[in-house]
Order: structure tokens, then C-alpha cells, then sequence
């Protein structure tokens, strides 16, 4: 027997085997992988940055017991009723046909216990929707489905959605195994079709554009509506200056960690920005034109406590918005179900097809037996357990640096721990005053 | 007759006196003077009324109309009659890009050209044009006539669901996936419909050629990538 020693088995870093299996998948098949949800690589993030406290010369307030506002208004700009929120969590725009009837039943449920408010999706707004969310938004995305000015005027306030973090420059995408008869008659499409729908808005083309657009939608709804323009994290810095060039109210930025219904992978991890490069940017735009508070900034992409919640409104955010994780809230993903997913040939946790309609949690499906799995009230419970968890935590840390609203945290009240994110959210390595990057734009 | 002058008062004005207007109002019969191309005139109405803009429009005129008969008596601009539900749009003279585009249902009649997008991403409304269109007309139309008297730029109908399309002129390329069809019963009867909805009954079906979706990019194929 040869006794020359041997070296182990050596994957490589860069063939690595998810990589292998990805390649073995697309020579299987000859086309892309597509999935829902955002980025899942490795970014630099929330966990980079710390809250340093109080202590000396800071003065911190008592920890359940002195007042921590947590309020928003939205919408103070140009809007005759701004939306009044309780709490600086929103639900992300999720399309009914995305998720099923339940699921948006219970954002609604969820959102509306805790006074915040959901979002519509790329294919219109239904009744149940409607009926169970106090505060409505209403997006205007590039293919109008469903689109109408009934629903309009039924809104509270109104997204323009230009992009998505998880694919800024893409269109929505829904396959045919969730296009029912149902969702097919709201965005007036053959049933059963994999409908991939426009990124271009179809009746305006840049800035200028936008703000007539905006105008008209003002004009159609008697500039009651709050409206927001929504973008996926770009280019922020110019990208939120021309949104409040356009007239916007509130811009909404979405991270590349924020999740989508279905993309192609390639689109996900390989497009955008993570949302802790981007939030200073916009805040810089907004404090260059006089007008940050003024135009709120919501914020979103990988929010999951209310650490990451305390965090970006540091930063200067207005308020966050939560998609993924609400979903996880509802149950998705969930351990319990773990024969399901191991019979989809995933695991929970890791479940991301969610364009295939077959979410054994009942959520990302239109499958009427999968559907009725998921109890609306009991999920909506959760929901605002969940929303009640991130209030109660940013209110803790907000305290902790002697903060009486969670939106007199600030930058200052922050180090990152990395060279990466001190550089990305323009904050001081911990231990130094060194800030990464210098000047920019 | 109500007359309302827009060299004196702004859109605003106008607007939220046609909003409040209730279904059963009887004063269903307006003019708008001086209109000067601005933007978003008469839109969101839901009355059944009929208006009269004596000039050009800019942009969105008539946008996400219900119910209500308007004419501008001049050219309009980009996104005229965008996402009408119900009622009619007349232009007498030319329209900007992406006239009707998303139209859920209603009639819109441009007497003389359309600019490029128009009738994108249509959805049941029924478009008329006595002129020619520019390019990248009926992108992702998903329902609805478009009718064309004179010519059509290139990439018409490019990834077409099922509106129909029908033009008399020549169209200088398709799009993906539209394609001429042979024109069926039920298309015809379809472009008789819309001609005498327009008032436009002297003209022949038999003159116009019929386009449709091919319906091969329905579905994700690896043999369809090279026809995007």
C-alpha cells in the first residue's frame, strides 16, 4: 500500500459546489435559475454597525418606563391627508397573486392591529385587501394591472414604483403555475401564462416625465394622496434628488437584500446595492435640498429587528419597511413544515421557489388547498407580534442613547465594526475616528 | 353650457369642479378655453358628460376617464386618455406618444397621427387612428382594438398578448412574437364594431390587414431566447 502522504479533498473557492450544481443546472436546462426573495450572499449589513450608548457624556433615558415616540407622518409635503403611522414599520408592496388571499388578508390584519399600514402589489388592489388594512398604499408599478381610479381614490396613499432592490432596471415576473383564473382577469392576461411585465413605465420617460405624471395623479385624486416614489437602491444619492424633483412626498429605497416574488437569480445577487451603502446617500440628497423630514425616507431590504429598524432610522430614515421577514412572521419557512419542504427537495429556511406556487405554508401560492392552510387571524397575529417586537426593541436602544423618539437617533450614535460598512454608511470604524471614503458626490 | 376658461383659472379649478360633479348632474354639457397645452385637463372624471377643449392639450388629457365624451379641438399630448376605463376621447388633430397606453375599455379616435407607444400595454380599450403611429406601437398590448388608417412604425405589436391589431397602410416591421393573421369572423366583426362606434363606417374591413399574437413567448422556452 502506498504510504505517501495525501492531501484532503480540496473544493475550490471559487467552484464551489453551490456554484457546480448551478452549472450542472444550467446545462440541464438552458435557462436561467429564476426564485423569489432578495439577496442571500454574504453583505455588509446592519450586524456591521453598533449603537454605542450612553454613558457620561450621554444621558440615557429609563428603559420602559420614560416616553419614546414612535410615531410617523408621511405624506407632509404636498398631500392634504398625510398618513398618520404608530409605528416606523410599514408592509412592504407584495402582489396579490404573489400571495395568496390569506397571506395579504393577514398583512392586513397584522399591519392595521399595529396602525401601520400595507402595501398593494403588480396586479391591483381586491376587496379583502382593502377591507383589512386601515392604511392602504396603492402602487402605480410599469404595467398597470388592474390599474383603475376607483382604487386610486379608495387608497390612502399612492407608490410609483420605479424599481425594486432586488432587481432595479427588471420588471415583475409572475410563472404560470400562479397565473389562476382569479389573477388573470385582474391584469387582464390569458390564464396560465408566465407573464413577465414591463420595466419601463408605459406613459412617461424621465424626470421631467415623472413630475406630470405625478401631477396627474394628483389632479385625479385632489392631491389628498401622500405619494411615494419607490426605487431600487441604484444610484440614491441622484436617483432620490429627482424623485423629490418630481414632486414626490416620500421616497421609498429598497435594498438588494429586499425580496421579490420571482427574478432570476443572476438578476438578485449580481444588481443593486445593499441598503446600508445607500441609505446616506439619500439622506445626503434630502439634506442638500432642504428637505430631509420634510420628504420622508422609507427604507428596506434585510430589516429583521428592531436593532436593523433603530439602525436605518439612524441613518436617517423616516421609517422602515419589512417584506421577508413579515413573511416569515405570517410562518413561512417554517421548521414545522419540514416534511413539505424536504418533498419540494428543499429545506426550511432555504425555500425560495416561491414562484412555483407550491408554499406548503400557504403563503407565496395560489393553490386554494394551500391557501386555506394559512389561518389569516392567527398569522395576523403573529404579524403584529412580530411588528410589536421590532417597535419595542427600537424604542429599547433608543432609549439606551438617551433618545425620547426613535427619530432623534442619528449618525452619531453609531460606529461600524468593519472598514467595509464604516466606508458604506460614512460612519467611524469603531475605536477610531477614522470615516472610510471621504467626500463623495 | 358651461364654459370654463383655463387662460383664467388653473387645471386645478377645473378638475375639482368635474370631480364634483354626481352622476345624474345636469350640467353634462362644457367648454374649455384657452387650454394651452396644459397638463392633465380633464382627468379622473367619472360623470357622463361631454367637453369640449378648444386648443391643444399637453400631457395626460383625459387620463383614467370614466363615463365622460371629451374632444380636443387641437393636438394632445404625451399619454392622452392613459388608462381610460369607460366613455370617449376625440383629438382632431395629432397625439404624442403613448396615446391610450393601458386603456382598460372606452373609444379613443385621433383624426390625424399617434406618435411611438401608442396603445402600449392596452387592456380592452379600442383606439382609432386616422393617421399614421410611430414605432413600438401595442408593446405588450394585452386587450382591446387598435385600428390604424395610415401606417405603422417599426416593432409594432412586440410582445403582443391578445389585443388585435388593424392597419391599412404599411407597417414598417413587427414586433416579437405579432404576426399578420388571417382576419376571422369574429375579427371583423370586431373592427365593424369599433369603425361605427368611431362614426367611421365608410371605410372597408376587407381594406385593413389583421395582427395578432403568435403566442409562442407565453411560456419560457430555452428555444425562444434568441427572439427577444
Amino acid at each position: 500500500m502506498d504510504q505517501t502522504p495525501r492531501t484532503l479533498p480540496r473544493f475550490s473557492a471559487t467552484f464551489d459546489p453551490g456554484t457546480l450544481s448551478e452549472i450542472r443546472r444550467a446545462a440541464a436546462t438552458g435557462i436561467y435559475d429564476i426564485r423569489g426573495g432578495g439577496a442571500k450572499r454574504k453583505l455588509p449589513h446592519f450586524d456591521d454597525l453598533l449603537f454605542v450608548g450612553a454613558s457620561i457624556s450621554r444621558y440615557p433615558l429609563e428603559g420602559y418606563r420614560e416616553k419614546c415616540g414612535t410615531d410617523v407622518l408621511l405624506g407632509t409635503r404636498f398631500a392634504k391627508k398625510p398618513i398618520a403611522l404608530k409605528i416606523p414599520v410599514t408592509i412592504a408592496g407584495m402582489s396579490f397573486g404573489a400571495l395568496s388571499g390569506p397571506a395579504k388578508e393577514a398583512l392586513g390584519r397584522g399591519a392595521t392591529a399595529m396602525g401601520t399600514s400595507t402595501t398593494t402589489g403588480d396586479g391591483g388592489m381586491t376587496a379583502e385587501e382593502r377591507g383589512h388594512s386601515n392604511l392602504l398604499v396603492y402602487q402605480v408599478l410599469p404595467s398597470r394591472y388592474g390599474m383603475n381610479p376607483d382604487d386610486l381614490r379608495k387608497a390612502d396613499a399612492i407608490e410609483i414604483v420605479i424599481g425594486q432592490g432586488a432587481k432595479p432596471g427588471g420588471g415583475g415576473m409572475l410563472l404560470g403555475q400562479k397565473i389562476s383564473p382569479r389573477v388573470a382577469a385582474m391584469r387582464t392576461l390569458p390564464e396560465g401564462i408566465d407573464q413577465r411585465s414591463a420595466c419601463r413605465h408605459p406613459d412617461w420617460t424621465g424626470p421631467d416625465d415623472l413630475e406630470i405624471k405625478i401631477e396627474e395623479l394628483r389632479e385625479i385624486t385632489d392631491w389628498e394622496k401622500p405619494i411615494y416614489v419607490k426605487v431600487g437602491a441604484s444610484r440614491p444619492y441622484y436617483d432620490t434628488a429627482l424623485a423629490v424633483k418630481s414632486g414626490a412626498d416620500v421616497v421609498v429605497l429598497d435594498g438588494m437584500q429586499g425580496g421579490t416574488a420571482a427574478t432570476q437569480d443572476v438578476f438578485i445577487e449580481h444588481v443593486g446595492l445593499p441598503i446600508l451603502s445607500a441609505i446616506r446617500p439619500a439622506v445626503k440628497a434630502l439634506q442638500e435640498l432642504g428637505l430631509h423630514r420634510k420628504v420622508q425616507l422609507i427604507v428596506s431590504g434585510g430589516i429583521r429587528s428592531g436593532a436593523d429598524v433603530a439602525k436605518a432610522l439612524a441613518l436617517g430614515a423616516d421609517a422602515v419597511a419589512i417584506g421577508t421577514a413579515a413573511l416569515v412572521a405570517l410562518g413561512g419557512n417554517d421548521p414545522a413544515l419540514e416534511d413539505d419542504y424536504a418533498k419540494l427537495g428543499t429545506t426550511a429556511g432555504a425555500y425560495d421557489d416561491w414562484h412555483e406556487g407550491r408554499d406548503p405554508a400557504g403563503i407565496t401560492t395560489q393553490d386554494p388547498l394551500l391557501a386555506a392552510r394559512l389561518d389569516p387571524v392567527a398569522a395576523g397575529r403573529r404579524l403584529a407580534n412580530y411588528l410589536s417586537v421590532l417597535t419595542l426593541e427600537a424604542q429599547t436602544i433608543a432609549r439606551a442613547c438617551g433618545k425620547s423618539h426613535v427619530h432623534n437617533l442619528e449618525p452619531e450614535d453609531l460606529v461600524a465594526l468593519t472598514v467595509e460598512a464604516a466606508a458604506m454608511a460614512g460612519l467611524p470604524l469603531a475605536g477610531t475616528d477614522w470615516i472610510p471614503g471621504g467626500a463623495r458626490y | 353650457m358651461r364654459e370654463f376658461d383655463l387662460a383664467a383659472e388653473p387645471v386645478r379649478a377645473l378638475n375639482a369642479a368635474l370631480h364634483a360633479l354626481p352622476p345624474d348632474t345636469n350640467e353634462t354639457h362644457w367648454r374649455v378655453a384657452n387650454p394651452q397645452g396644459k397638463h392633465a385637463i380633464a382627468v379622473g372624471l367619472d360623470a357622463p358628460i361631454e367637453i369640449q377643449i378648444d386648443g391643444h392639450a399637453g400631457y395626460y388629457c383625459g387620463g383614467m376617464n370614466k363615463s365622460a365624451t371629451i374632444t380636443v379641438a387641437g393636438n394632445a399630448g404625451v399619454g392622452v386618455a392613459e388608462n381610460m376605463m369607460s366613455g370617449s376621447v376625440r383629438i382632431k388633430g395629432d397625439a404624442s406618444q403613448s396615446a391610450g397606453a393601458t386603456g382598460q375599455g372606452g373609444l379613443l379616435v385621433i383624426e390625424g397621427n399617434a406618435s411611438a407607444r401608442c396603445g402600449i400595454s392596452m387592456k380592452g380599450i379600442d383606439i382609432v387612428v386616422k393617421g399614421n403611429i410611430g414605432p413600438m406601437s401595442a408593446f405588450m398590448a394585452q386587450a382591446g382594438n387598435l385600428v390604424v388608417f395610415g401606417d405603422a412604425g417599426e416593432a409594432l405589436g412586440d410582445s403582443l398578448y391578445e389585443a388585435r391589431l388593424f392597419v391599412r397602410g404599411k407597417v414598417a416591421s413587427l414586433g416579437a412574437d405579432c404576426i399578420e393573421k388571417p382576419m376571422a369572423a369574429e375579427d371583423r366583426a370586431a373592427l365593424n364594431a369599433v369603425l361605427t362606434r368611431a362614426g367611421l363606417e365608410d371605410v372597408a374591413p376587407d381594406e385593413f390587414k389583421f395582427y395578432g399574437s403568435a403566442r409562442t413567448l407565453y411560456h419560457f422556452h430555452v428555444d425562444n431566447a434568441g427572439r427577444y
